[in-house]
């Protein structure tokens, strides 16, 4: 009787966990199935299992609860685990797409060479003070002297009589070596707080007297934080577009070998005009095809 | 007679039916136990094959990796990997926050048991277990919106402290303590209180002197225990510690631990590479650490058991 009392408490169990899988995998698509079950136009079916950088997570599910609305039989999962997880499980082959915001061949360990790159955004960046500092532009060779300590007060540089501190990012994030190369020029920043998540990272800014960190570009949609101007040069879309701005990268989604099937097609729609001109620019993105510059993956920008 | 056989054949069925629900419960719970043996042994064998590769593999030497202060695993040039400050980080807040928790901890157990069993126990037992419930993240997002402000308003610094992680950790891991200690009060004989009050002790010194040396073996366990889940705590004690890479010279310093610092890099660095195995190695560090406080526990219990 006791044993039998278990078992059922066993299958209980068994089929709760069953049952949650099942939802978890099912809320994302559940009411889009429900809506488009009318028109079964479309032949692409199948599921497509995206992984990678936290910060694309967002454009990407969003683009991909477009493209399951628009095709009622394809199922796609967006996760996020970094960029370093997405290109890992890429070239292992155990996902279809994954999303970096950095360059394969700058990360240790992926064979570059086996994976194909679709540059399907572009963000901007820039440093970002509390407003209480005072400053709107700063030059770069200060910005420097800013990040690598050799500047600590604010006043030096014609600001409040604050001093300076500095909000990084993790040692491997994919901001943090973007903001380095492009602002810092390559310089190693001075030591102080790290916080990997980009909200936190603006609360931080905001709440501390004299803090300074980076942003994307998407973050600066109050007054809570002031984004600088890098020798003069204003932090916006048409700057960056120009190539005037250097401060930006590019979104990068990775297949291995050339993008078939399933993958080729929502690659395709994340290109497609409706995507680059809307839901990039509600997303706080820049579209990648308008872009008058490019660049490579060592950091060589020409124009187009 | 005609009665009595089917009877007999009714037992004897009915035993039939009992040794085979026997033997499916065996094999049920040796399943299970099975089951939760190998999983434990598989994660360990998977986190010290992975841990060693930093040391084996990408020729990390150990004594630097435990010794050096100097953490800058990305700097392609002259990569340092000392992890020294994350260890020590992560032993800091544990202790101190063990320091705060341990008698608010034990002192709610005494309450709870034996100044006010009745009502007590009724307000303050729903409130401990209220404070387990509450995710970890929450706590976090509490200490950035309150805690830190408050210490850099009120206390110096930058508000992002190991004072910060310590407080937080601290009621984190005041329930663990809290309920430990009180089932290890309560679970004391009560001749021990009789004999005492007997003698003409008071309440006060029959807690001091008696309750308390007696259970002290428990209490300590709940300490450590409460201590082992301070040291894994990762989410809460990042968004409050600054994640810091130097070592902190003051409280008020902000600074890193093991957990964190995993936490932090673990998705932006790519399976394989020097970065994530070094990773790999502060989880085994983790890892080991657990283990120690284990065996203190089972040697306390053990001391426990002889008197």
């Amino acid at each position: 009787m006791k044993s039998l009392k278990k078992l059922s408490l066993l299958t209980v169990l068994a089929a709760l966990m069953v049952f949650m899988a099942a939802c978890g995998g099912g809320a994302s698509n559940g009411t889009d199935k429900k809506d488009n079950a009318d028109k079964k136009t479309d032949e692409l079916s199948g599921s497509l299992v995206i992984s990678g950088s936290s910060a694309m997570q967002p454009l990407v599910a969003a683009a991909a609860e477009e493209f399951m609305a628009e095709n009622p039989k394809v199922d796609i999962q967006v996760n996020a685990g970094g960029s370093g997880t997405g290109l890992s499980q890429v070239a292992e082959g155990s996902v279809q797409i994954g999303n970096s915001d950095v360059f394969a061949e700058e990360k240790e360990g992926i064979p570059a060479d086996q994976l194909v790159d679709h540059k399907v955004a572009v963000v901007g960046m820039t440093a970002a003070v509390n407003p209480k500092v005072g400053i709107k532009d700063i030059k770069k060779e200060d910005l420097i002297k800013v990040f690598t300590g050799k500047i600590t007060n604010w006043k030096e540089l014609g600001g409040a009589d604050q001093k300076i501190v500095l909000v990084n990012r993790p040692d491997s994030s994919g901001t943090r070596a973007v903001f380095n190369q492009f602002a810092l020029d390559g310089a190693t920043p001075a030591e102080g707080i790290t916080e990997d998540s980009s909200n936190t990272v603006k609360k931080i800014i905001n709440e501390t007297e004299g803090a300074i960190g980076y942003l994307a570009f998407s973050y600066f949609t109050d007054d809570s934080v002031t984004p600088l101007a890098i020798d003069g040069v204003e932090p916006t879309e048409e700057n960056v577009q120009s190539g005037k701005f250097p401060v930006w990268a590019y979104q990068h989604s990775y297949t291995k070998g050339e993008a078939e099937g399933l993958a080729k097609a929502f690659l395709d729609y994340l290109m497609s005009d409706d995507i680059q001109n809307t839901l990039l620019k509600e997303q706080g993105y820049l579209p990648v095809t308008k872009m008058k510059v490019e660049r490579d993956a060592k950091g060589n920008q020409k124009d187009i | 007679m005609e009665k009595l056989l089917p009877a007999r054949e009714r037992l004897l069925k009915s035993k039939k039916s009992s040794l085979d629900g026997e033997f499916r419960g065996k094999i049920m719970v040796i399943l299970c136990a099975v089951l939760m043996i190998s999983a434990t042994i598989a994660i360990t064998i998977f986190l010290g094959t992975k841990g060693l590769q930093s040391f084996t593999k990408n020729g990390i030497s150990i004594i630097e990796f435990l010794t050096s202060t100097k953490w800058n695993p990305t700097d392609k040039a002259n990569p340092a990997y000392g992890v020294l400050p994350f260890i020590f980080g992560s032993f800091a807040v544990t202790f101190l926050s063990a320091l705060i928790a341990a008698p608010l901890g034990i002192g709610g157990a005494i309450f709870m048991t034996e100044i006010a069993p009745s009502w007590g126990r009724k307000i303050l037992q729903p409130v401990v277990e209220l404070l387990v419930g509450i995710p970890s993240v929450v706590y976090g997002f509490i200490g950035l919106t309150v805690l830190v402000p408050f210490i850099r308003e009120h206390v110096g610094g930058l508000g992002f402290s190991l004072l910060s992680g310590t407080i937080v950790l601290a009621i984190m891991i005041l329930p663990t303590i809290t309920t430990i200690a009180t089932d290890a009060m309560s679970s004391l004989p009560n001749h021990l209180r009789e004999g005492s009050l007997a003698l003409g002790a008071t309440r006060w010194q029959t807690i001091r002197k008696v309750l308390v040396p007696a259970a002290l073996p428990s209490l300590l366990t709940a300490i450590i225990l409460g201590m082992a889940r301070a040291f894994g705590e990762a989410l809460a004690v990042q968004m409050v510690i600054g994640n810091v890479r130097n070592l902190p010279s003051s409280i008020l310093d902000a600074s890193a631990t093991l957990t964190t610092i995993i936490t932090l890099n673990m998705g932006h660095t790519t399976y394989g590479s020097v970065e994530n195995n070094t990773l790999w190695s502060m989880g085994l560090i983790l890892l080991i650490m657990s283990f120690a406080f284990i065996l203190l526990i089972r040697y306390l219990s053990s001391r426990r058991k002889v008197r």
